[in-house]
């Protein structure tokens, strides 16, 4: 078996008395989508911020290309380097023009030179639709292409892998659509990513794994066909059934 | 009212209530008209009463000769004015060492990192220290203080002392405004930039901090006002400012006319700073996130 991009294992957090991931073990391969889904307060965006190094684990390990980046004597800033991650709220920076937040990273981190990183930023932003708003303020665009933006400003960076945390989950129905369509193209470009989603039908689609996250423990895992037409753990099958209740599914 | 030619299928609607929209504008008008009959009677009212009572004051006509004599306002104004241009000069330099020295203070306050816990504990005590001491004996402290220690390369010119005493006051005044603009600002917008690989000092630098002095930009001009006032306390230290200026005409005419003088050329400066911090407030109101541009 090849060695995987991210591996997560035995990580737990508290945070006080409160544990929220309880010994997770996870893989992504190379070119592989894997889905985080589970209620709201499983864990999954805790997951998502502590291998970005956004939040300290308390146990176990976290490793990005077999080289193991939790030790407390690594430094997280050359670490956050090599990740992407995109939040839900989109936390793009009011005060920035769209183009300038795209390459405050390459810039400020990488030290890639201005002319180098705007002309990487506008090809993106163009690629995936924003090239007419590159001198907008955020506050000017819509929900979906804010983070559409937010997308584009984390693979600017070149990352290695992209975390998404809940990217749709702040947006109106209708622009839930161009933000995922977005997803699905780097999918096709073979990105490797982690996502935390409550969109099943999107995981279904675009995930080659799928991991259900209860209490902050993956109760249980498996190629996403399997794990929507045919879950095994009573967990799953109840978390399924309230959101096929809800209309959901 | 109808009848009027209309097109399309939504102009139709509108021929229907012409004759209500008329009659609620009528009403409209009505009460606006009235509403400014009633505030210029009652602001006739108010104004001229006051000015009724103070002219009628049996002190009167003493008040009017040493507050609001022509003659003495003639012969004192072109000396005050001379003075108030030291008043500006000092201002503008302390209220620009006061912006750098200020957020200084109110970074070393906001630094997390073990090694400068010394620093920050400073910085606290620091604030808490300026701005719990009175300007004015400040002023006295550096002013009399410094001189008295006799050390050479210590300024000794009263301008200069008087300017650092207002400098250490009010630096500690605009450094709480600062902190208080970058706690203000989302711990979601550090994170953030932590996550695109920014250094926390990057962050603080291009993300949180613009924003955050963005925000306190009225703030910190209302402190620029008071500072441009209290600049008349280094008149005490002896340097001929407007306010001493104005103080030795008084004194050797019997005549505070020269007074008023000075607090005129001080409103002068005011009054448009207000303005102007009122500007800003209300457009960072209407703007969302409160970003003024």
């Amino acid at each position: 078996m090849r060695q995987p991009v991210l591996a997560v294992a035995g990580v737990t957090k508290a945070f006080g008395e409160v544990e929220v991931l309880r010994g997770i073990d996870l893989e992504v391969q190379e070119h592989q989508a894997v889905a985080l889904i589970g209620a709201s307060g499983s864990g999954k965006s805790t997951l998502l911020r502590c291998i970005d190094l956004l939040e300290e684990i308390d146990d176990g390990d976290v490793f990005l290309d077999g080289e193991v980046i939790t030790d407390p004597a690594s430094d997280p800033v050359a670490v956050r380097r090599r990740l992407g991650i995109v939040f839900q709220a989109f936390n793009l920076f009011p005060h920035l023009s769209v183009l300038e937040n795209v390459v405050l990273g390459p810039m400020r981190a990488q030290r890639v030179g201005r002319a180098q990183a705007t002309e990487h930023a506008r090809e993106l932003l163009e690629r995936f639709g924003l090239g007419d708003r590159a001198d907008e303020h955020p506050e000017r665009l819509s929900g979906g292409q804010q983070q559409r933006v937010a997308i584009v400003r984390a693979l600017a960076t070149r990352p290695r892998a992209l975390l998404l945390d809940e990217i749709t989950s702040a947006l109106d129905p209708e622009l839930v659509g161009e933000v995922l369509g977005l997803v699905r193209e780097l999918k096709g470009e073979g990105m490797t990513m982690l996502i935390a989603t409550h969109e099943m039908g999107f995981a279904r689609e675009v995930a080659d794994e799928v991991c259900f996250l209860h209490a902050g423990a993956i109760a249980e895992r498996g190629p996403a066909e399997q794990m929507f037409s045919a879950p095994e753990q009573p967990e799953t099958q109840q978390f399924l059934r309230r959101l096929l209740e809800a209309r959901r599914l | 009212m109808d009848g009027s030619v209309h097109e399309g299928a939504g102009a139709q609607l509108t021929t229907v209530p012409t004759d209500r929209r008329a009659a609620r504008e009528a009403a409209r008008r009505q009460r606006a008209r009235r509403g400014a009959a009633i505030s210029i009677a009652s602001t006739i009212v108010v104004l001229g009463g006051l000015a009724l009572l103070i002219t009628q004051s049996k002190g009167w006509p003493s008040v009017k000769e040493t507050f609001f004599s022509w003659d003495a306002f003639k012969t004192s104004f072109p000396d005050i004015l001379r003075g108030f241009w030291l008043d500006v000069k000092l201002f503008v330099s302390v209220e620009i060492v006061v912006l750098v020295f200020g957020l200084v203070v109110a970074l070393c306050r906001t630094t997390r990192a073990a090694a400068l816990y010394p620093v920050r504990m400073l910085a606290a005590v620091y604030t808490d220290v300026m701005r719990g001491v009175p300007t004015i004996l400040l002023v006295y402290l550096v002013g009399f203080g410094i001189p008295a220690l006799e050390l050479p390369w210590l300024p000794s010119d009263p301008i200069v002392l008087g300017g650092i005493a207002l400098a250490l006051s009010y630096s500690a005044y605009v450094a709480e405004v600062y902190r208080a603009g970058i706690d203000s600002i989302h711990p979601s917008q550090q994170s953030a930039a932590l996550a695109l690989g920014l250094t926390s000092a990057q962050s603080m630098r291009h993300v949180v901090l613009p924003q955050a002095v963005r925000r306190v930009a009225p703030p910190l001009l209302n402190d620029f006002i008071s500072l441009q006032k209290d600049v008349a306390l280094v008149s005490i230290l002896g340097p001929l400012e407007a306010f001493r200026v104005a103080q030795i005409f008084a004194s050797e005419n019997f005549n505070y006319t020269p007074l008023i003088a000075a607090a005129l050329l001080y409103i002068a400066v005011t009054v448009p700073l207000a303005r102007i911090v009122d500007r800003m407030q209300s457009r960072g109101q209407v703007g969302a996130r409160g970003a003024v541009r």
